[in-house]
């Protein structure tokens, strides 16, 4: 079962995309998208790996030891903290719409008619 | 766009995206077999080239320093908008005096009477005490972490997560006001302007000093030492400050719609 990673990265993606869909809470929507983000991050992750290859710290390992490759962390783990804010600007807008039209279910929200 | 909408325009793009995973997972190699091929380059160049040992953080801090910059001001751009979005609308006002005689009140005891939605439930003495632990044990992680970004795991983004952390802490303990005078807005504001600024302003150091911009201008040190890889742990520290101010700022923002503000009488 060697393709196993990638198959949860598709499994999570296509969960995620479905609850994006089908959810009729705006904030449940927003927490689906971070799933489908989680999918990407497994997937980046899962390709840099290299069969008994170790963290490409050489802090304590020789360095021309087998390393992982470090470009995908890198991609990952900025990623990971950017998407934490992101969620929280797309959260703001949901306060917001709440406020001016009172619930969190998107079909709710009609055109603003002021 | 109505759910039926929404399920008929994902009628449409699923089997494509099916279509997709299927050829995906047919020509898919194994687990573990990699062939990319700068990785490899970096990870064996850059302890003779930078003198540092996380590969990770130089990669981050240096040999990709541009794509950082850019992702720290994705990161500024959102907190920017989450401040403007929760701004204090016409109608509205801050009520620190409510919150505060609601906080004085002994915890256990609360139950909501006064009206509000949002009393907080307040916290036991365990609590309290933990969290008075806490808070210097995550401070003190959180620059450990910044500040060896370049030799051990870490760096200025995740330190940044764990400093941001600290203040958090107080808030665990039930005081929210006490956490508001730690760490005010504006000073919140200041740090992750100072964190961005300086990230560029380092930049532009490599371009005055060294001919290229975002090169690394300063001394290289040994590796393994904390002074070395040039200027990377002056980029993880202004990192770490944006980050840090960064979370902060948005969990303020956040926290003051939940507990202080009060609609007027036309909200």
């Amino acid at each position: 079962m060697s393709f196993l990673p990638y198959a949860i990265a598709a499994w999570l993606f296509v969960v995620g995309l479905w609850g994006v869909v089908a959810s009729r809470n705006l904030v449940r929507t927003v927490l689906c998208l971070t799933v489908v983000q989680s999918s990407t991050y497994l997937l980046l992750v899962g390709i840099g790996y290299r069969s008994a290859g170790r963290a490409p710290i050489v802090a304590d390992i020789p360095a021309v030891s087998r390393l992982v490759d470090p470009t995908v962390q890198v991609l990952v783990l900025t990623d990971v903290v950017i998407e934490a804010t992101v969620t929280a600007l797309l959260l703001a807008l949901v306060v917001q719409g709440h406020k001016r039209f009172g619930s969190v279910d998107p079909a709710d929200f009609t055109t603003l008619r002021d | 766009m109505s759910p039926r909408a929404r399920l008929g325009l994902f009628a449409l793009a699923g089997p494509g995206l099916l279509a997709v995973l299927v050829i995906g997972f047919l020509g898919l190699p194994a687990f573990g077999d990699y062939h990319g091929v700068y990785g490899l380059v970096v990870d064996g160049v850059e302890l003779g080239e930078r003198h540092a040992t996380d590969m990770v953080t130089a990669l981050n801090f240096d040999v990709r320093a541009f794509d950082t910059l850019g992702e720290e001001y994705l990161l500024f751009a959102s907190v920017v908008g989450v401040v403007v979005l929760l701004r204090q609308l016409r109608g509205e006002h801050d009520d620190e005096r409510g919150e505060a005689e609601r906080e004085d009140g002994e915890g256990g005891e609360r139950d909501g009477h006064d009206g509000s939605e949002h009393a907080f439930a307040g916290a036991s003495d365990a609590l309290r005490g933990l969290s008075l632990v806490l808070v210097p044990m995550l401070i003190a992680l959180g620059v450990y972490l910044v500040i060896h970004g370049a030799l051990t795991p870490g760096g200025g983004f995740q330190g940044g997560v764990v400093l941001a952390a600290g203040p958090i802490a107080v808030l665990v303990a039930g005081r929210y006001l006490a956490m508001k005078r730690l760490a005010p807005d504006w000073a919140l504001e200041a740090l992750e302007a100072a964190g961005a600024g300086a990230y560029a302003l380092l930049g532009l150091g490599g371009l005055v000093l060294a001919g290229v911009f975002m090169k690394n201008f300063l001394p290289l040190g040994i590796p393994g030492h904390l002074l070395s890889a040039g200027s990377m742990p002056l980029n993880s520290i202004g990192v770490g400050l944006e980050v840090t101010g960064a979370f902060l700022l948005v969990w303020s923002e956040f926290l003051d719609q939940a507990l202080l503000v009060r609609r007027g009488a036309d909200g």
